[in-house]
């Protein structure tokens, strides 16, 4: 085998792969936070509609979206040939006993909450992103020129009690995929180092609590006020 | 004390096992746990009963070679080898379930003894420095800073045990290759080979069918030597540079 398939069917870097797309989705989700905090905006989703536009239309922004696509299916793929091996690796007889408090929930977790991150990625796709692409939109007219009225149908979502919570609760999944996640990343890349590691796992934390929050506080606040 | 104790008991590496259940009536709590079996393996002896494989050589927490995997921990509830655990660390009366280390890469032999030669092959790819023969050089010849000396020796001071891949959820040998990687690494000795060292005992880990790293600490938290997880980055940070700026290396591994 040539050197670059030998470092990509190896362990070590499958992890590689795993640390750089999960860090690409790391940037993305603050991109998108900051796109999503404007449906907060008390304009009648203007400013939201106006953003999602932009965001469709930009060349630059439908790269970045193509290979952000590429990355998510990416992370998806190589986890899962991750997680066979790896079970795998125990054998064929698992142990009777184990215990959990030699590690940290989330670490040991990683594949239930990628999961529940890809089934809200599924239905999210589904009812926002092809809504927008695929089908009819509402319109709106901003200084006499037109746009698709996404701010409308998210809104029509948001009103549902169900779909809320569910939103809520995958932001949760999210929350602890990175509490973990974050910081894990690095670890694999070999960037470790005594001087940075704590704030590495502080903005890692910090990180994975205010940015799912904040994704959970726009359905909860267009549900509730 | 009076101890129950559930024991895996397998013929051969190709039969099927199965835990049994045996009552150990007096013990001692100033006993070692080898020693509670040790007795409890007289009995059996003398009852005519096969007696109880398990492995053991020094008994002072330095050969690495005995295992166990003690109520979902591996050498036990405290960070040490099993022959420096005391039966003090368990309650009268408290059932203790005893099963060998479970990894593909460490196949049962019999009851309580797994292979663990995939390390030495491991170890053989490339764990080691080439000396070449000569004079003894001058103790001082080579300046190393104390910081570092100290960093590799921690690193040196991995038994082999294989509680990493115990304890891991994805049986993953990470820590002990990184630390044997490390100890090299670091020093200006294993300079030379560096970059082929890592490649080819990465490639040998791979091949024996051990798991990768998901970065619980498992198996920090549970190493009888304390060896830390800072070694398994550092494994990483030598395995990226190594293969992408090294002359090819023929890895193969597995055989
Ligand atoms: C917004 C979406 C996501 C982000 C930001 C994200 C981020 C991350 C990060 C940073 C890591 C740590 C990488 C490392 O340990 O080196 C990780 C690991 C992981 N992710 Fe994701 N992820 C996302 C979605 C998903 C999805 C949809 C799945 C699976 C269906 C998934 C499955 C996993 C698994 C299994 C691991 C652990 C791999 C291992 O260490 O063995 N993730 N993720
Ligand atoms: S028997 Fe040597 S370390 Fe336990």
């Amino acid at each position: 085998m040539n050197w670059f398939t030998t470092l990509f069917t190896s362990t070590l870097g499958r992890k590689l792969l795993m640390a750089l797309t999960g860090l690409f989705l790391i940037l993305f989700l603050l991109v998108h936070l900051i796109g999503n905090l404007q449906l907060l905006n008390d304009d009648g989703g203007k400013s939201f509609n106006l953003y999602a536009e932009f965001m469709s239309k930009n060349p630059l922004i439908q790269i970045v979206s193509k290979g952000n696509f590429f990355f998510i299916l990416l992370h998806i793929t190589v986890s899962l040939f991750l997680s066979i091996k790896n079970r795998n690796s125990r054998g064929s007889e698992r142990y009777a006993v184990t215990s959990g408090n030699n590690s940290p929930w989330a670490s040991r977790n990683m594949g239930v909450l990628g999961t529940l991150v890809l089934v809200f990625l599924v239905i999210h796709l589904k009812d926002f992103w092809a809504a927008m692409h695929f089908t009819e939109m509402p319109k709106a007219i901003y200084d006499g020129v037109e746009y698709r009225d996404i701010y409308s149908v998210v809104a029509l979502w948001f009103a549902k009690g169900w779909y809320v919570g569910l939103y809520v609760f995958c932001m949760l999944a999210v929350g602890f995929h990175l509490w973990h996640g974050f910081a894990s990343a690095f670890q694999t890349l070999g960037l470790n180092h005594q001087k940075y590691n704590p704030i590495i796992v502080f903005v890692g934390r910090t990180f994975a609590v205010v940015v799912p929050a904040l994704f959970a506080w726009i359905p909860l606040n267009m549900f509730f006020f | 004390m009076k101890i129950t104790l559930k024991i895996w008991r397998q013929k051969d590496s190709n039969s099927k096992g199965a835990f049994k259940t045996y009552v150990a009536e007096h013990v001692s709590p100033d006993m070692s746990f080898l020693e509670m079996l040790d007795v409890l393996n007289n009995d059996l002896i003398r009852k005519g009963e096969e007696s109880i494989a398990f492995d053991h050589d020094c008994r002072e927490g330095i050969c690495g070679m005995c295992s166990l995997y003690i109520n979902g921990h591996p050498h036990g509830p405290l960070q040490t080898t099993t022959c420096q655990l005391h039966m003090r660390s368990f309650k009268d009366g408290e059932t203790i379930t005893i099963e060998p280390w479970r990894a593909k890469a460490f196949p049962v032999v019999k009851d309580l003894v797994v292979d663990r030669s995939a390390f030495d092959r491991i170890q053989q790819s490339g764990g080691y420095v080439s000396v070449n023969t000569g004079g003894v050089p001058d103790a001082n010849e080579i300046p190393i800073p104390k910081k570092i000396a100290d960093e590799a020796f921690d690193a040196a001071t991995c038994i082999g045990c294989g509680a990493c891949v115990a304890a891991c959820k994805n049986a993953s040998a990470m820590l002990f290759v990184s630390a044997k990687v490390s100890q090299f690494a670091l020093l200006p000795q294993g300079k030379p080979e560096r970059k082929e060292r890592v490649e080819k005992m990465v490639a040998q880990m791979d091949a024996e069918g051990f798991g990768a790293c998901t970065n619980t600490g498992a198996c920090e938290a549970e190493c009888p030597k304390g060896i830390s997880i800072t070694n398994i980055a550092r494994m990483n940070r030598e395995y990226f540079s190594a293969i992408t700026t090294s002359y090819e290396v023929a890895v193969k591994g597995g055989d």
